[in-house]
């Protein structure tokens, strides 16, 4: 296959930056859409050009770090995967793909592709856990059974990966879809039940410290997060906010 | 061989951990914050420790490459976790674990430390759950479990096919807490580049700011490496692309030993290799094999046809088909441990019964699973005579839920249906046993620097079982380490903070500084990867999952020609003063291609075959290994001289009193 | 406490605000369709409605609620644009939402344009202005339709404030904390039923009269 990139091309934090054209050729349907890259960061490697950043790893669609916004979409036109599961089959030769980085204030770019998502981490350390320390000593994993169905949901919210193309496919950049994905496993389980209250209140606090915008119900999130997290959790998030809201003493 | 004490408690080996514990020294509270420790890697094994030495009080620095600690490839860790509970009353018990751990792994490991890891293994658990870990349960409320390859119970917790993510998560989560806290300090996107030993002690780290490049000091009194395995030496294997063997390396470069560097573990269900530009690997749950069932063709001509694209899988008939698991091994059939399973379809491909155009696959079939649970789908719903397509129809919904997640990835990456066709799998590399070497309370032989989950050696011998990494990691970041680190540290209450002025610090970022700058300087001609894929190439071919005298010193040599190759050819452009991602890689490589050749040595001096080991020389007529336990039962660890070819090896022999040495067979 | 100034409260005001001008909307359209059955009926509801001391109580409770509902959502909309400083050069979002989620603000503002137009022309006139000698509010309700503009101007943003309910119904019961399986299709049903009476129902009053006579 035949293609030309557009690609996002910026320095460092705070520079300027712009798109930038590369043709590639002999590409397989077979590749992995990083795997495609990385036939171009070599390319331009070899070339003494330097290679296009961009954030990645597990390349197995779990670990959440590749990033990237194709062809006007987060992690590109299939669904229900991430960028490194992305296959090359889903283009036609001759395309023009544009690739950028996840556009939001509170997700800077740190260099070409490469955003820093340490805003996720900081909503977490503001309430997504349960205050147990590690002991010997806890309960029986099996003293308190936990309806199926309740376990079930929270597993579903729990399979969020972190990776962040709910804030960038939303249009208000908005975070929602991942704290209430954490806001609601934890809510449903009686182990979180217990600081239920804060964790929403201190978890939304820091999302809105962070500059993400507000939800307004588009639902593109769930459409396009890899993992299919669903809308139901900023439902239940708003639920949780409210009550504490209304029955916090502070 | 004063290098090498265990330091294995006296006493029966149930009450050793207990003795151990009662008896060792333990830091009090307020001196606990005077007290600074280094945690490097926060994958199960980093994060569950830095969370649990905060707990504890301590001063935790965390670093990680990625960009968050959630993004650790524990993360991508399917199948399950074990524990020794019997909540299925199947018999089992914390000596059945421990038993079924060091027969698994062949013989190799230490008894001391595999029974405490049965041991705490329950509380893990205990602990997961009390966190919000979502398990899978029954309708009753209570915690489901499987089973794995290499036992005979049910002893595999489990969430669907993301169980190591919901650990990790779990981890991540009890870390999230203490750095709100201020307890743990963390620093993302950073390398570990360097240890920093003074006067004998493991004294602190020098690290790279992934972002701005700058060159940091951090000190410490204790440092803990908890950065992985070193699968990516082969290039390809399922480990992330940016898991890496340097902080382990650094740390045997500078006197920490390192074990049975030659112990990998080559897991026999992933997808095939499908052509050159492939960057990685991805595993298939080995909980498929419950239900799966692996076979080649049984006549070469139809193996032939199949791979020249004229005929299809479904077309074979049942008796031209060849279940070599269930032919060789029909006590365990399809379930036999990954090492057995690896080896037997590696040898089904170089017999010329490979079946994809490769030649480098076997099937993974699940039509018999379907029809199966269609079967008694229907007679749960009271179907009468059901035709064959409802019974396909049903079962596939039994199989999707079952595995569904696993499926949909399958057909993402190849683009066949893995419900209509048999699903193509072959072995790779997967995990490493071997590591940095470690006593009873997992210090290394450098004083203060200690190794936990995959970096260190200690726990699976040669050959892991299934769910028994999540089950170490989490061991010994939560249940071990956190106890025995006390014991050293109670000697630094008075020793206040170490400062990064002195010499040994300069000494350290100054060689740091130096490579690095040589990397930028060099202007090659030849990008990281190129040298990076060549190492796996000759890995794969010569110290994969057959080893043999010639094609080790082979390897060797190969290893050190192309070592003297990337240092004169490879080409880093951009800045050292900035994120610069080949720069990374480079600095990764280098220490693969000194890594590389060490398990090439280990592999040439075991003779004998034992778990993921294979050597050609020492196997039976039918192709079994041949361990050999009057010569080898014992850890292999090397002692680094200036040139990893010319590492000292020292052995510390392993004790059996528990249990008995025997020939493994799953027959 | 800034519950109400947190993205999530700000949202609520949102909810609650919208729904309850849903609830007005369906009496204003009730007391409107009045004018189909007789010039009478609708003069005598135009006159209880501008006299019960109750309902003039709710009038202010009402633009309360239209201040608020358009001022958090004017100041939702500079906050979700401040999120977002540097946009896609390549951007598809309508392979993931629908065109009336996204365009809440556009359809919103052109409706306010649209209000301060129709309070002028009857609220004001009827509340504070001076009745022409012999007219009813019926007379005043019916005879700006005879303007063909006026009726365009009239059904084009109903048609505008159709869009602008479909989102917003059903979003107002997801922001409140109402999302279930079984019963939320049921409510996004609810609302596009809703949505599709409103804007026919009042476009089918104005082209009523713009071409009655």
């Amino acid at each position: 296959m035949k293609l030309t990139l557009k690609i996002w091309r910026q320095a460092g934090p705070g520079k300027a930056g712009k798109m930038e054209t590369y043709p590639i050729d002999g590409i397989s349907p077979d590749m992995s859409f990083l795997e495609m890259l990385d036939v171009l960061n070599n390319k331009l490697v070899t070339e003494g050009q330097e290679p296009v950043a961009f954030d990645h790893d597990c390349r197995e669609g779990i670990c959440g770090a590749c990033s990237l916004y194709i062809n006007g979409e987060a992690h590109g036109p299939d669904r229900g995967v991430t960028t490194c599961q992305l296959h090359m089959r889903k283009f036609k030769d001759g395309d023009t793909i544009y690739i950028e980085p996840w556009r939001a204030k509170a997700f800077p770019v740190i260099k070409d592709l490469v955003v820093d998502r340490g805003a996720f981490d900081r909503i977490m350390a503001a309430g997504g856990f349960v205050s147990v320390n590690t002991s010997g000593n806890t309960l029986d994993a099996n003293s308190i059974p936990i309806p199926k169905d309740d376990a079930d949901k929270a597993f579903d919210a729990a399979t969020c990966i972190g990776c962040g193309a709910c804030v960038a496919s939303c249009k208000n950049s908005s975070a929602m879809l991942f704290v209430s994905a954490k806001v609601s496993q934890l809510a449903l389980l009686p182990q979180g039940r217990v600081e239920a209250q804060r964790r929403v209140l201190n978890m939304v606090e820091q999302m809105d410290k962070e500059g993400f915008g507000n939800c307004t119900n588009t639902g593109a999130c769930e459409v396009e997060c890899p993992k299919g997290i669903s809308l139901e959790n900023i439902a239940r998030m708003n639920r949780e906010y409210i009550k504490a809201g209304l029955l916090s003493e502070s | 061989m004063s290098k090498l004490n265990a330091r294995i408690p006296e006493g029966p080996i149930d009450k050793k951990w207990t003795n151990h514990k009662n008896n060792i020294r333990l830091v009090n509270p307020a001196n606990k914050r005077l007290i600074d420790v280094i945690v490097v890697g926060t994958g199960l094994a980093g994060g569950s420790a830095a969370a649990s030495l905060a707990e504890m009080g301590y001063n935790v620095k965390a670093f990680c490459f990625q960009d968050s600690p959630r993004r650790a490839h524990s993360i991508a860790a399917q199948g399950g976790i074990n524990a020794a509970k019997n909540y299925q009353n199947d018999g089992d018990s914390v000596y059945r674990l421990f038993y079924d751990t060091v027969k698994g792994g062949d013989y190799r490991s230490r008894e001391a430390n595999v029974y405490r890891l049965a041991e705490v293994s329950a509380n893990i658990i205990d602990q997961c759950v009390a966190q919000g870990v979502p398990f899978a349960r029954e309708y009753g409320g209570l915690l489901d479990n499987r089973s794995f390859g290499g036992v005979q119970v049910s002893r595999t917790f489990y969430a669907k096919g993301q169980t190591g993510q919901q650990l990790l998560l779990g981890a991540y989560s009890a870390m999230s807490r203490q750095i709100g806290l201020g307890r743990i300090k963390m620093y993302n996107r950073h390398e570990m580049l360097e240890l920093v030993v003074v006067n004998g002690k493991a004294r602190g780290i020098i690290a790279r700011d992934l972002v701005t490049g700058e060159i940091e000091r951090h000190s410490a009194h204790a440092v803990v490496i908890a950065s992985g395995g070193y699968g990516n030496v082969f290039f390809l294997s399922t480990n992330a692309m940016g898991s890496n063997a340097t902080a382990s390396w650094k740390v045997h470069k500078k006197g920490a030993l390192f074990a049975n560097p030659c112990f990998t573990q080559i897991h026999p269900t992933c997808i095939p290799v499908s052509g050159d530009h492939q960057s990685k690997l991805t595993l298939m749950s080995e909980s498929l094999r419950n239900d799966g069932r692996i076979w080649v063709p049984a006549k070469k001509e139809d193996a032939e046809a199949i791979r020249a694209g004229k005929l299809k899988p479904t077309q074979i008939p049942e008796e031209d088909r060849d279940y070599y698991l269930e032919r060789r091994y029909p006590a365990f059939g399809n379930l036999v441990p990954r090492d057995v399973a690896s080896r037997a379809a590696k040898e089904r491909c170089d017999a010329g019964y490979g079946v994809n155009a490769t030649g480098e696959a076997v099937y993974l079939d699940f039509a018999s699973a379907i029809e199966r649970y269609g079967r008694e789908k229907a007679n749960v719903e009271g179907i009468q005579n059901p035709s064959l397509e409802k019974i396909k129809e049903l079962g596939k919904k039994v199989v999707e839920a079952k595995y569904g997640n696993l499926f949909q990835m399958y057909e993402k990456i190849v683009d066949q249906n893995p419900y209509e066709t048999p699903m193509m799998i072959y072995p790779a590399v997967h995990y490493t046993m071997g590591g940095v070497w470690v006593d009873y309370n997992l210090m290394t032989t450098i004083p203060g620097c200690y190794a936990i989950g995959e970096a260190n050696f200690s726990d699976h011998g040669a050959n892991r079982l299934g769910a028994s990494a999540l089950m170490q990691g989490l061991a010994d970041g939560y249940f071990v380490l956190p106890y025995t680190i006390g014991d050293y540290l109670a000697d630094d209450i008075r020793t206040g903070a170490i400062p990064t002025d002195l010499p040994e610090f300069d000494e350290a970022e100054k060689a740091v500084v130096e490579q690095l700058q040589k990397f930028i300087a060099n202007k090659g001609s030849k990008p990281v990867d190129y040298f990076h894929k060549k190492l796996g190439k000759i890995m794969w071919n010569e110290v994969g999952m057959a080893r043999n005298e010639s094609g080790l010193k082979k390897a060797i040599q190969e290893i050190r020609e192309l070592r003297d190759e990337f240092h004169k050819e490879v080409m880093v452009p951009g800045e050292l003063n900035g994120f610069n991602q080949e720069l990374e890689k480079a600095w990764r490589v280098a220490d693969f291609l000194e890594l590389g050749e060490l398990m090439a040595l280990d592999a040439l001096s075991r003779t004998e075959s034992c778990g993921g080991h294979f050597r050609e020389e020492s196997q039976t007529e039918e192709g079994e290994a041949v361990r050999n336990d009057a010569e080898f039962t014992f850890v292999s660890a090397w002692e680094f001289t200036g040139d990893p070819g010319k590492a000292i090896l020292h052995k510390e022999e392993l004790v059996y009193e528990n249990i008995e040495l025997k020939t493994r067979s799953y027959k | 406490m800034g519950f109400f100034t947190s993205s999530i409260g700000r949202k609520i005001v949102m909810s609650l605000t919208g729904l309850f001008l849903i609830t007005f909307l369906i009496v204003h359209l009730g007391v409107n369709l009045l004018t189909l059955v007789s010039a009478e009926l609708f003069n005598e509801a135009s006159h209880f409605m501008a006299t019960n001391p109750l309902i003039q109580a709710m009038q202010y409770v009402l633009a309360l609620g239209f201040v608020l509902h358009i001022s958090q959502g004017i100041i939702l909309q500079i906050r979700n644009k401040q999120a977002r400083p540097q946009n896609y050069a390549m951007n598809k979002p309508a392979t993931n939402s629908s065109w009336s989620s996204r365009s809440m603000i556009l359809t919103g503002l052109l409706i306010l344009l649209f209000l301060i137009l129709h309070l002028k022309d009857y609220f004001w006139v009827m509340k504070f202005g001076e009745m022409p000698a012999g007219q009813t509010d019926y007379d005043l309700v019916t005879g700006l339709f005879q303007n063909k503009l006026y009726t365009l101007i009239y059904v084009a943003s109903f048609i505008l404030l159709g869009f602008h309910l479909d989102h917003g119904f059903q979003s107002a019961f997801q922001s409140a904390g109402v999302n279930h399986r079984k019963y939320t299709p049921m409510i996004r049903k609810i609302g596009r039923v809703y949505s599709l009476l409103m804007a026919l129902g009042f476009s089918l009053i104005a082209l009523y009269f713009s071409f009655a006579n």
